[in-house]
């Protein structure tokens, strides 16, 4: 969907963007990511031409943006900045309108667009359409500023820091929401940032650069797992594993087909069971397969009975889809070292234990370096 | 109280003075405004070319009105208008240039960065940017320029009657010259009174065009 080739910028002395090369493909969002003055700003604004590239190409689409009218171009973008940039002589819904008015679409459709979109964004239009900039939060104005870009429906969004100038709490939230409306709309993104937990979270592809160069282009988690040099290594940081922990689904690290038993089997059954497997413990499940409760080695060993009359309640569970991270956060909460996996409905789809969780992160980093 | 029986009076030939001296400064604030806020605006581009002109336009408004009247007298002789309305006109939109020029030059160039930016990047060419985000958030500085040169020139405007120009100021060099204290005060009084109408009538234009979301604060 967008591609740059070869693309640099220089001002006087100083390279600002050195021979990139790359490929966002479409609905995809790509995080530019990289310490200050590396060139991602530069990079950002070459593809809607307010700055012009000093060397290189850039395709939207597979159509060249240097043939194109730069005004046109830039209405088929939508641009977010970070300091927001919302006109405070202009109502929120004027602000929301400024592409399709420029482009003039009927006045009607336009309105209709814009409150359809505040509500996307969780502001109830009733209520601000009618502000001004000024009568609104730094996170209400920023949610505007977000939606202002999408007003128009352009197939690409560029986004220079858009959540920066937000306090942590609130950023999750609206990184959240975003991330929402983007499984919606499916627009390609590119988003810069210098904060990898940020990319990590919302990219599809980050490109780390360094002094104007792209250092790598990789999905997220292999960026974590497999940093090309220590430059990249140093800037996703040492505790990269642990960031890791939000990509992985609990599915990836779970051990499948658990052994179960049912309410009516006997605590011979159980123990059996687990001798068999290794395990301190047993799922109980109910007749459909539901996760219901646990018998442990330790309390049945010896004792006659039924798993029905003598199961202990579950100490948690973690739905399949899941990251690790929530996985991790439920043990440290339950102190222990294993958790059933349910999905949605509740069925026992399998376990997950620390150690498989410790491996599964040390088998990735073995594959490479 | 004399000058309120002379006042009283003369109501007619007031008016008829209040009427031309109104005139004058109209026509010489819509032309300097015509001229002050496009060149305002243009040296936003240039830094060089802003202090050039500002500085230009300072000079200006030192030069002691008698001395303006005084030159504009033989150039203006050379298409037969030396003395009368047209130099008094010359005179009030010069020095109407520099409170216009510079309120507008300070108020586009205090725009934020980061709105014309956004009003690139979403596709403004320089017009529409101008139209849609510069000038409405300038508006009240621009006005208030007005205002100063408003001000300005109805006090200006006053001594242009001794080249001719008539209005207001006709009492005052009268009340002078035939050393009539009615006259003089009735000069001053109105030439005053005016004033202080003018600028309150525009300092009510100034509310009515400001956006009320550059009210809120
Ligand atoms: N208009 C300009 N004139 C001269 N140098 C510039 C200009 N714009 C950017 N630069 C330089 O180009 C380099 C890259 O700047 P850029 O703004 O792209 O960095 P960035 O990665 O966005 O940094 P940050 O994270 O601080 O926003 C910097 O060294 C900067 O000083
Ligand atoms: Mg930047």
């Amino acid at each position: 969907m967008i591609r740059l080739e070869r693309l640099s910028k220089v001002f006087g002395t100083v390279t600002a963007v050195d021979g990139v090369d790359m490929e966002v493909p479409e609905g995809e969002v790509c995080v530019l990511l990289g310490p200050s003055g590396c060139g991602k700003t530069t990079t950002m604004k070459m593809i809607n031409r307010l700055i012009a590239p000093s060397a290189g190409k850039i395709f939207i689409g597979g159509r060249d943006t240097a043939g194109q009218d730069d005004v046109a171009l830039r209405r088929s973008i939508g641009y977010v900045i970070q300091q927001i940039g919302l006109f405070p002589n202009k109502t929120i819904e004027d602000n929301i309108c400024v592409v399709p008015d420029l482009l003039g679409w009927p006045r009607r459709k336009s309105r209709e667009r814009a409150a359809e979109l505040l509500s996307l964004v969780n502001l109830d239009p009733a209520l601000f359409l009618r502000r001004y900039p000024k009568e609104l939060s730094g996170g209400q104005q920023q949610r505007v500023g977000v939606v202002r870009a999408l007003a128009a429906d352009p197939p690409v969004l560029l986004m220079d820091e858009p959540f920066g100038a937000i306090d942590p709490i609130n950023r999750e939230v609206i990184q959240d929401e975003f991330m929402k409306l983007q499984a919606a709309l499916r627009k390609t993104v590119i988003f810069v940032s210098h904060d990898i937990d940020e990319a990590v979270k919302m990219a599809s592809r980050i490109a780390i650069f360094r002094d104007g160069r792209l250092v790598q282009y990789d999905r997220p988690d292999d960026i974590l797992a497999h940093p090309k040099d220590a430059f990249v290594a140093d800037f996703v940081g040492q505790d990269r594993t642990l960031k890791r922990l939000r990509l992985v689904r609990v599915e990836e690290a779970m051990m499948a087909d658990p052994p179960r038993v049912q309410a009516e089997d006997t605590l011979d059954t159980a123990v059996a069971l687990m001798r068999e497997h290794g395990h301190g413990s047993v799922v109980m499940v109910g007749p459909r397969g539901r996760a219901r409760g646990q018998v442990r080695l330790e309390a049945a060993d010896g004792r006659r009975g039924l798993v029905g009359e003598n199961h202990e309640p579950l100490p948690g569970t973690v739905l399949v889809g899941d990251d690790l991270r929530t996985a991790v956060a439920r043990m440290f909460e339950h102190d222990v070292t294993w958790l059933a996996c349910v999905d949605a409905d509740g069925f026992y789809k399998g376990y997950v234990t620390q150690r498989g969780i410790t491996h599964l992160l040390g088998a990735t980093y073995g594959k490479r370096s | 109280m004399e000058t309120f029986a002379f006042m009283v009076a003369n109501w007619p030939v007031i008016l008829q003075r209040m009427g031309e001296h109104v005139s004058l400064v109209g026509a010489a604030i819509l032309i300097a405004i015509a001229t002050g806020v496009p060149i305002g605006i243009a040296i936003t581009a240039n830094r060089k070319a802003a202090d050039a002109v500002l500085y230009a336009a300072s000079i200006m408004i030192t030069i002691p009105s008698i001395a303006l009247f005084g030159l504009l007298i033989p150039i203006l002789s050379l298409i037969g208008q030396g003395i009368g309305y047209l130099p008094a006109l010359v005179a009030l939109v010069l020095y109407s240039q520099l409170p216009i020029i510079r309120n507008t030059y300070t108020a586009i160039t205090n725009v934020d960065p980061a709105l014309r930016e956004a009003a690139r990047g979403m596709g403004m060419t320089t017009a529409q940017r101008l139209r849609e985000v510069e000038i409405p958030i300038a508006l009240p500085v621009i006005v208030s320029g007005v205002r100063n040169a408003v001000v300005l020139s109805i006090a200006i405007a006053a001594i242009a009657t001794y080249i001719g120009a008539g209005g207001l100021g006709t009492f005052i060099s009268r009340g002078i010259s035939q050393t009539d204290i009615r006259q003089l005060l009735t000069g001053a009084i109105s030439v005053s009174a005016l004033a202080i109408a003018a600028d309150a009538a525009l300092l009510g234009l100034q509310r009515l065009l400001t956006s009320p979301g550059l009210r809120i604060r």
